[in-house]
């Protein structure tokens, strides 16, 4: 990937070698890392010191230092240019840093939190009965809710998504493939809440139905049908044309072609594709609490009555404040967290087993 | 159709009439269906501009108040009164605090992982940093909500004392950090993904006799970055950002969960208070009537527009660029 990696090692390389001669004195090669190493323990020194209770403060001030440091130390040392480069390699190094640390704190945060009310009983039991204010119940109507209304959400957008990039891929000229294409990008971008209104102006406003969790999966689907096109066309279009042809010149019609040689020579691809839009559904709440409405019981049965679902659980414990609650938004997150989780590592894994044989 | 076909085709020739003309018969169908399901998503997108309208139309004709101008929302009074003066202001401010944020980091990562990460760790690397798109937006909530807010208050105290002269920066109100300034903060580390990852794709197709060309002439990494890299990319990075400020925009959950909302504008990021179009519609839906209702789908058209025409935009740039294909992330 880092392409520009291998023309630098050759550029660095003598600057070590060659201590005297050619180049002036250079910071060591573990100038970077005794700098960082530096900086952190003056950051929660300064941060421990001043008596400053935020994190985020110490590790702005440690990341800052660092900055400092760096380019005064190799301005003094080498000289300006090297000191830009320096500081450009230390700026990209603290952003990459600042990316990872959010991630981290958030897992760890649920799972720290998440783990306190998170047993074998949560997973089996509903909220019914269970008043907001006291210790127990659990998840199990919400999970249940979460997969059903994901899997028929799939069943809905993963055939249609197939489709239309089958349709782009092998089909698709003019101005129709465009314009397809265009609004399949753009419908990528839209807001999970106003999929949500549309189901409510046509399904339940239009039509007269009640909430349900069907409802709450057709929103869903709206928003999984451009994630699975998208991602299929891709890996239609690594299917090398060698097969196409080869097929059809033994006389194949072309849908049989499309169905027996390019599918399932793509097929690992688009399963990952197709399961990576589920782990970004499997989260989506805005949607569900417009449509399916939240209940405490289970209810089995996506097409009648009020359903409930993770996020929307999640979202409903949090908003009653007190610590059981708490407790219970954090351990359903944990679940949430590890079902997505699972899927995206299922979806990756898929991916690389099933990795598309090109000559590229 | 398809249960017919198959047998003859395999027990029949290729030449043989019968054959082709199931075959034909077989393709007609498939490419139609194809076809249809392609004008379906087309059908969708129509029919969500359309619906829309038709509600918001409803909910407009009856509003006592200006829909643009009016800073209240009593869509459910009698006579109704309601006006997105205030969510209009909140979602762009707190969109554009995230751009400022994470578009920066954003590409710094973007660098780290095509041209700084050692080659073996870029993979691995960047596959955390799409970890981050995974979370779902409700688990960012509660993150920020009870984990971040708390940590922030520090940084509040700083900005505040030291950036205070801004008016910007100025807090005016004693308590928690339930600001626009921190739903802007949470809104860049979720759009952080899908920047970075375009971001990265461009990066990546710089051409290398360039890249090759400023280290022969003694150009240092930054140079080579500075005068090669970024010049190529930028299209890639404008489109990246417009992206990620479609996200931004539309977000819901994370804001609904932080902010505590007011109908107030203030142009003080750090005070508690505002509001956004999602926000907006989650936290008011389940008092509302019918009529409240149709004004909350009037302001989930207006935010429809919105992402539409930034995304529309985004598309577009990337669009002019034909050798670049990441831009399906």
């Amino acid at each position: 990937m880092s392409h520009a990696l291998q023309d630098q090692r050759p550029a660095r390389a003598p600057k070590s070698a060659a201590p005297a001669g050619l180049t002036r004195g250079g910071l060591p090669r573990w100038a970077p890392a005794g700098i960082a190493a530096l900086s952190i323990v003056l950051g929660c020194g300064i941060g421990v010191l001043a008596d400053l209770h935020s994190k985020i403060q110490w590790g702005l001030i440690g990341a800052i230092l660092f900055l400092v440091i760096t380019y005064t130390a190799s301005a003094v040392i080498e000289n300006r240019r090297q000191a830009k480069d320096r500081i450009a390699t230390s700026i990209v190094w603290v952003s990459f840093v600042l990316a990872v640390i959010p991630l981290l704190s958030l897992i760890w945060t649920t799972v720290s939190r998440g783990i306190k009310a998170l047993d074998g009983d949560f997973l089996s039991h509903s909220m019914n009965g269970v008043t907001s204010f006291e210790q127990g119940g659990g998840v199990y109507h919400a999970l249940l809710g979460t997969i059903e209304q994901v899997a028929l959400a799939t069943a809905i957008a993963a055939p249609i998504g197939l489709l239309t990039a089958v349709y782009l891929v092998e089909y698709g000229r003019g101005s129709l493939a465009r314009a397809v294409t265009f609004f399949v990008d753009v419908m990528t971008g839209i807001p999970s809440i106003v999929a949500g209104l549309f189901i409510l102006t046509t399904w339940n406003l239009a039509l007269g139905f009640g909430p349900s969790g069907f409802a709450g999966s057709m929103a869903l689907s709206i928003l999984m049908m451009p994630v699975v096109v998208r991602s299929t066309e891709e890996m239609l279009k690594l299917v090398p044309n060698e097969l196409r042809e080869a097929a059809l010149a033994l006389g194949v019609p072309k849908w049989r072609m499309i169905l027996k040689v390019v599918l399932p020579t793509a097929i690992g691809g688009i399963a990952t594709g197709v399961m990576l839009a589920v782990a970004r559904i499997a989260g989506e709440t805005a949607p569900i609490m417009l449509l399916v409405f939240g209940t405490q019981l289970i209810n089995g049965n996506p097409f009648e009555g009020a359903q409930s679902s993770l996020p929307l659980y999640i979202w409903e414990q949090y908003k009653v404040g007190s610590d059981a609650s708490y407790d219970r938004a954090w351990a359903a997150a944990l679940v949430l967290i590890a079902f997505v989780m699972i899927l995206n590592l299922v979806a990756r894994g898929i991916a690389r087993w099933k990795a598309p044989k090109t000559g590229r | 159709m398809a249960s017919t076909t198959p047998t003859q085709i395999d027990q029949a020739p290729p030449v043989s009439k019968s054959a082709r003309s199931t075959g034909r018969a077989g393709d007609k169908i498939f490419a139609g269906l194809s076809k249809g399901s392609g004008i379906l998503l087309l059908v969708i997108m129509a029919s969500i501009a359309i619906f829309l309208t038709y509600r918001a139309s409803i909910a407009l004709s009856k509003n006592e108040g200006n829909f643009l101008t009016t800073f209240d929302w009593n869509a459910s009074a009698n006579p109704p009164v309601f006006g997105i003066a205030v969510l209009l202001f909140g979602t762009i401010v707190s969109s554009i605090i995230a751009m400022a944020i994470a578009v920066p980091i954003a590409v710094g990562i973007a660098l780290f992982i095509s041209h700084y990460a050692p080659r073996k760790l870029a993979a691995p690397l960047a596959y955390v940093v799409d970890l981050l798109a995974a979370v779902p937006s409700i688990i960012y909530g509660i993150w920020g909500a009870l984990f971040l807010v708390p940590q922030l208050a520090g940084l509040n105290l700083w900005l505040d004392e030291y950036l205070g002269w801004t008016y910007v920066f100025d807090k005016t109100q004693v308590g928690v950090a339930r600001s626009l300034f921190t739903v802007g903060i949470l809104l860049a580390i979720m759009i952080l993904p899908i920047v970075t990852s375009v971001s990265r794709e461009v990066f990546l197709q710089v051409p290398r006799m360039n890249e090759e060309a400023a280290l022969a002439l003694g150009a240092t990494r930054w140079e080579v970055i500075r005068m090669s890299v970024l010049p190529f990319g930028r299209s890639g990075v404008i489109s990246a950002s417009m992206l990620g400020l479609g996200r931004a925009l539309g977000e819901t959950m994370a804001v609904a969960t932080v902010l505590s909302p007011s109908f107030l504008i203030n142009g003080h990021i750090l005070d508690p208070g505002g509001g956004t179009f999602a926000q907006n519609i989650a936290a008011k839906f389940d008092e509302a009537n019918e009529f409240g209702r149709d004004a909350l789908i009037a302001s989930g058209l207006v935010l429809f527009l919105l992402t539409l025409l930034v995304n529309g935009a985004a598309r577009l740039i990337i669009a002019r660029r034909k050798d670049f294909s990441g831009a399906n992330a």
